[in-house]
């Protein structure tokens, strides 16, 4: 299957990444490229198959809700972009 | 013993030297953070460089070694992939989205190989977020491949594999998400073992397919490896997909008795695809293998060819969704004079992350959208399942699943830059190995012009021990894995 530059774009968005006009017909090309590779896939047929999401089928494993790890708030802050008084500094959001 | 010999001893012959106290940690240290100087000019191997902290742990491992307090690896020196997290190191991931990024934390595996005594000289380079089978992603420059400076060390595990190589140190810790440890220890000559998923735990490795994530050694031995395996594998609480099982002291339990193994050779592995000289240095070693007292048997792996497919829809999908978190705001790389917020997701994540990067987060974003989810994700995740039980089969009929670790020699830079599929095909016989969660390994099998050519051994759920003794076998009747390049040619 092909993709359009304009499906390159849409899924460039979504993801939060921007395509310049210069590259995308190269992008477009690279995408559709993997994107039939991938089509193989349409030639098994895997009707009653259960997905696999773990090669083990690990049923998730959880733990009582405790803190288990010190406050280690200042440590992580320090390597935010920008910060002011313990919180995250971004453009402002709102008139 | 002169430098040369040092620089190239394993771990194995280290680890005597230094409870023999005839030499000292600091000495070892010394020998290859030297090392380290002389070559990184050249092969670009090591991105961070911690000669106080590691001269610091040697000195603790020498007073520790003077009281006899002696853990598996007390004193021995080794790098780091840089996608684990060590405390106050700056931990790249080879992007500029991380390149000043230094983690609040340790990783378990560096505490764990940090607690069994061993000595961090610094962290190596790598493809970014370990996206690419030959180190050319990396923000910070290619890695050059110590047998010959034109070609790539594979990767995405390539500063590791060309450290090890060029007696930079001992040991290294490599990740494999589909190949990145097998195929760059294969193209640099050395042995390296991707474990069974959740045999290690993966927390403070950054993530990048987190159902096929693993780490794990490389070393110049099968017995290193061994070692090193021991010291890093057990359940976490800090990480839920981390296996809860016991952990066999695999050093301990080395046994070179391979009287009535049996290892399967995938016809599909085998066929006329494979390369002639790779197939023929690939079978030699398995010969040896056979004299030993192994029996060799063809199976079938009949889905085998889906998975790249499979790989290509579902690590992508699972890295656009872990890349989703560099966001610009909470940590990592933040573009300049952000407009809006808008503005400062989409440069900050555009400006940060390197082309492949970006290329595989626009394919696992697609596969994971509205209306392509059912095509693609899921469909991708029922043919892995297919692509496991074809393993789990040919395992009630052998012991071993053995092929090569790569579809060739080393190659050089840019061969394979422009076309993203003939490098996904470098991964060729591996991928399938991450997909099915299988151990894995690659030893050295002769060489092909000069360059080193891996044997691939893939052993059943949790028995990394079975084909650790078969690969220490060969080590201990073959010497393809004590060949090193000449590590004068590599002092700049």
């Amino acid at each position: 299957m092909s993709v359009t530059p304009q499906d390159v774009e849409k899924v460039a968005l979504l993801a939060r990444l921007t395509i310049s006009e210069s590259e995308l017909p190269e992008v477009t090309e690279r995408f559709s490229r993997v994107l039939n590779l991938v089509d193989e896939l349409n030639t098994i047929d895997t009707a009653d198959i259960v997905p696999m999401s773990n090669p083990h089928d690990m049923e998730q494993r959880l733990r009582p809700d405790q803190v288990t790890r010190g406050n280690n708030r200042e440590a992580l802050m320090a390597s935010a972009p920008s910060q002011e008084q313990g919180y995250f500094l971004v453009p402002k959001v709102i008139d | 013993m002169a430098d040369t010999q040092l620089l190239t001893a394993p771990v194995s012959e280290l680890r005597q030297l230094l409870s023999d106290r005839a030499i000292s940690s600091v000495e070892l240290t010394r020998a290859f953070l030297r090392q380290i100087e002389l070559c990184n000019p050249l092969l670009n191997a090591v991105v961070t460089i911690c000669e106080d902290h590691a001269l610091e742990q040697a000195a603790l491992a020498d007073k520790q070694l003077a009281t006899g307090e002696i853990a598996p690896l007390t004193g021995v020196p080794l790098l780091h992939k840089d996608i684990f997290c060590t405390h106050g190191i700056r931990t790249t991931c080879g992007s500029r989205m991380l390149a000043e990024f230094t983690p609040a934390y340790d990783a378990t595996v560096v505490s764990k190989l940090q607690s069994a005594g061993a000595v961090t000289l610094g962290k190596c380079n790598m493809d970014e977020f370990a996206m690419g089978s030959s180190n050319e992603t990396s923000f910070f420059g290619t890695v050059k491949n110590p047998w010959d400076l034109d070609c790539v060390p594979g990767g995405s595990s390539g500063g590791s594999a060309a450290a090890v190589a060029a007696g930079m140190a001992p040991l290294a810790t490599g990740t494999d998400t589909g190949g990145s440890i097998r195929q760059p220890a294969s193209l640099c000559g050395i042995t390296g073992l991707k474990p069974t998923y959740g045999r290690v735990s993966r927390l403070g490795i950054i993530a990048f397919a987190s159902s096929l994530d693993q780490a794990g050694p490389m070393a110049r031995t099968a017995e290193d490896c061994a070692l090193a395996l021991t010291a890093m594998a057990g359940v976490d609480g800090g990480d839920s997909t981390s296996a809860d099982k016991p952990v066999p002291n695999f050093h301990g339990a080395l046994n070179t008795d391979i009287q009535g193994l049996r290892i399967g050779l995938p016809k599909q592995f085998f066929n006329d695809d494979l390369d002639d000289q790779v197939r023929a240095r690939v079978l030699e070693a398995l010969a040896e293998l056979e004299k030993a007292g192994a029996t060799l048997v063809e199976i079938d792996l009949p889905h085998s060819h889906y998975a790249i497919a499979t790989y290509y829809v579902i690590a992508p999908a699972e890295a656009s969704a872990n890349l989703a978190r560099y966001d610009g705001v909470r940590f990592g790389y933040r573009c300049d004079d952000p407009q809006n917020l808008e503005d400062l997701y989409l440069r900050s994540r555009s400006e940060g992350f390197g082309e492949e990067v970006q290329r595989r987060i626009l394919v696992g974003t697609y596969a994971l959208s509205a209306g392509f989810y059912d095509a693609y994700f899921n469909k991708a995740q029922q043919v892995r399942r297919v692509i496991t039980e074809d393993f789990h089969r040919a395992f009630e009929q052998v012991d071993v699943i053995a092929g090569p670790s790569a579809p060739g020699v080393a190659f050089p830079f840019g061969a394979k830059q422009q076309d993203p599929i003939a490098m996904y095909m470098e991964d060729i016989y591996t991928l399938a190995v991450n997909l099915a969660g299988l151990p894995g390994l690659s030893t050295p099998a002769g060489f092909i012009n000069g360059m080193p050519v891996g044997l691939q051994l893939i052993g059943r759920p949790f028995d990394e021990q079975t084909i650790l003794n078969a690969a220490h076998r060969l080590q201990t009747d073959t010497d393809w894995h004590q060949s090193h390049p000449s590590l004068g040619d590599l002092a700049s």
